[in-house]
């Protein structure tokens, strides 16, 4: 039984991270109708960075992770104003062609620069697990939960509240209205990069320090597609949703594996088969926007 | 034309359109088009279908760039500039097919249209979370309400814009456009598609905006019996070249405008009957 509470515990935790992705990705979409294949390497990026920070230049965590950050938010900006501003009006496939082709590119920047070994972080917190309730859970976990939830409190407030979210609602309707009540597109799309590249590297930074920095960090991606899908391509509290649900089941269906069925792998599959099962009753996703339409 | 008009409108310019030509490869929607709008007039763009009156507005808002000649806002040569960019010096448009944001609330597609006026960008937005921008925003939702008051939408305003019937979304687009504060609005077909009573209606809030608010309009509009009851003046575009311009009853005695409208073997026609509809 222990075991169970200790793996719900887990999923909750991860797939709080994999809401904080599934956010960022969603931010993308929103804005500019873009998939974004190269997500995972932004996990990738900020954490090599954060971990090259830290080790290589002896800086303390707390100094090194904001640093992380702002690169992060500048590197998503110059990506977007590198890359993807030439690729406005060029249809979407195109563009998301372009994404996987930064994903490719990025993988094997990294594995240039910093090696194809998993390296681990320095230690950051005093003691590497804590409990809670009587379960031994690593304080890194703790700590990227509270961040999570900050993170997607903020994300909320944003949307609703603030000018830059509403343009960034109003821009993902229709970009051409949005120009013409003065909202400039461009920094729409550059803000959105940069958000979402920041975020991500938060969820990086954090997997790093659980479980080291190597390649294996862009799998996240990957992962975060049944969440965002599940909750419906375009919304955020979807994103949330659809994160806890994948985290969640891939460490229930891990424990059903073991206990009783042993075909193995189940935690890699589950959320695929959920997935379907999910899409199949509702294909707009559990908080998809469907389309309104009057005749 | 040297008398100042009776009704609305300085002689200051508020806008100017230099010989505007605008080519989409071959073909010609714009071929020398010149023309002033007064500052606080409520002005006028007609012409049979397909005449370039949308592309003229399109060069005013600055969605197209025009292929030659110049356009000028408050004295300001704004040729290069993006809509967006226009967009903050004062020029508002609505669209000839509805473009709200059809998933938000009617609150939310006017306060899109504030957007500008929100002095507080992302950053200080993000640093001034409880402090600035919370306060602003509650100063600019009483300027909202002012324009839902005027344009009567009161009862729909936290409804989902894409739910509401046609002639209600129209006036919804309206009040985004007036929330913009603009100097300078450009209304594409206000009347489209509405009953008798929603065209009263809407012709309604087009003057008060231009009387009481203060605001020069410009206007395409198919229903004759509209453009000459409420414009100051009217320009008239026939295969994208300016073939009129002046007050309404002048415009419509003039025969080349007769010809473009009713074709070249022109019949005899009662310049007493400008009340119809054409086109």
């Amino acid at each position: 039984m222990n075991l169970l509470f200790q793996l719900l515990v887990n999923g909750l935790i991860v797939g709080a991270l994999y809401g904080v992705v599934a956010m960022s990705f969603v931010l993308i979409y929103k804005a500019s109708r873009i998939v974004n294949f190269a997500q995972g390497e932004f996990l990738l990026i900020g954490a090599w960075a954060c971990w090259w920070l830290l080790t290589h230049w002896q800086l303390p965590f707390y100094i090194g992770f904001p640093i992380t950050l702002a690169f992060m938010m500048i590197f998503g900006v110059v990506l977007q104003v590198v890359v993807l501003r030439p690729m406005i009006g060029e249809p979407i496939i195109s563009v998301i062609m372009v994404t996987i082709g930064l994903s490719i590119f990025f993988q094997a920047l990294m594995k240039w620069m910093f090696g194809v070994f998993a390296k681990p972080f320095p230690p950051i917190f005093a003691s590497p697990t804590m409990n809670v309730l009587g379960l031994d859970v690593q304080t890194v976990y703790v700590v990227s939960l509270v961040i999570s939830i900050l993170i997607m409190a903020g994300f909320g407030w944003f949307f609703k509240f603030s000018r830059m979210g509403l343009a960034m609602r109003a821009t993902a309707f229709d970009q051409q209205v949005a120009q013409s009540l003065g909202i400039s597109v461009r920094q729409v799309f550059a803000m959105s990069w940069a958000i979402s590249a920041m975020v991500s590297a938060v969820a990086g930074v954090v997997v790093g320090v659980v479980n080291g920095v190597s390649s294996a960090l862009s799998f996240f991606g990957i992962k975060v597609f049944p969440a965002v899908i599940l909750g419906g391509l375009d919304s955020v509290v979807g994103a949330v949703v659809g994160g806890l649900i994948v985290g969640l089941l891939e460490n229930m269906a891990h424990y059903v594996d073991s206990q009783w069925l042993n075909f193995g792998n189940m935690y890699e599959i589950a959320p695929f088969y959920v997935l379907i099962a999910i899409l199949m009753v509702k294909p707009y996703g559990l908080f998809g926007t469907k389309d309104i339409e009057r005749v | 034309m040297n008398a100042p008009p009776v009704t609305g409108g300085t002689d200051t310019p508020i806008f100017e359109a230099r010989d505007v030509s605008l080519r989409f490869g071959g073909v010609r929607a714009l071929t020398d088009v010149s023309f002033s709008i007064r500052k606080g007039e409520l002005f006028s763009i007609i012409g049979p279908n397909g005449a370039g009156k949308t592309s003229m507005v399109n060069c005013i808002s600055g969605r197209y760039r025009p292929t030659d000649g110049k356009v000028f806002f408050k004295g300001q040569d704004v040729t290069p500039m993006a809509p967006n960019q226009r967009a903050a010096l004062g020029i508002g448009r609505t669209f000839q097919n509805l473009a709200l944001f059809g998933h938000m609330t009617v609150l939310d597609n006017i306060m899109v249209g504030r957007h500008n006026q929100l002095k507080n960008n992302f950053l200080t937005g993000a640093l001034y979370w409880f402090t600035g921008a919370r306060k602003e925003e509650l100063a600019h939702r009483r300027e909202v309400e002012e324009i839902i008051d005027f344009l009567e939408i009161q009862h729909v305003r936290k409804a989902t814009a894409g739910t509401l019937s046609y002639g209600l979304r129209k006036r919804v687009e309206l009040a985004r456009a007036v929330a913009l504060k603009p100097d300078l609005i450009l209304l594409d077909e206000p009347m489209a598609g509405m009953n008798l009573e929603e065209k009263e209606d809407m012709a309604r809030y087009i003057v008060d905006l231009n009387e009481e608010w203060g605001m020069t309009v410009v206007m395409i509009e198919h229903d004759m019996g509209v453009v000459m009851d409420i414009s100051h003046r009217v320009i008239v575009l026939d295969f994208g070249r300016k073939i009129a311009e002046g007050k309404p009853e002048e415009v419509l005695a003039d025969p080349r405008v007769r010809s473009a409208y009713l074709g070249e073997d022109d019949v005899e026609v009662a310049p007493a009957a400008p009340q119809q509809e054409v086109a």
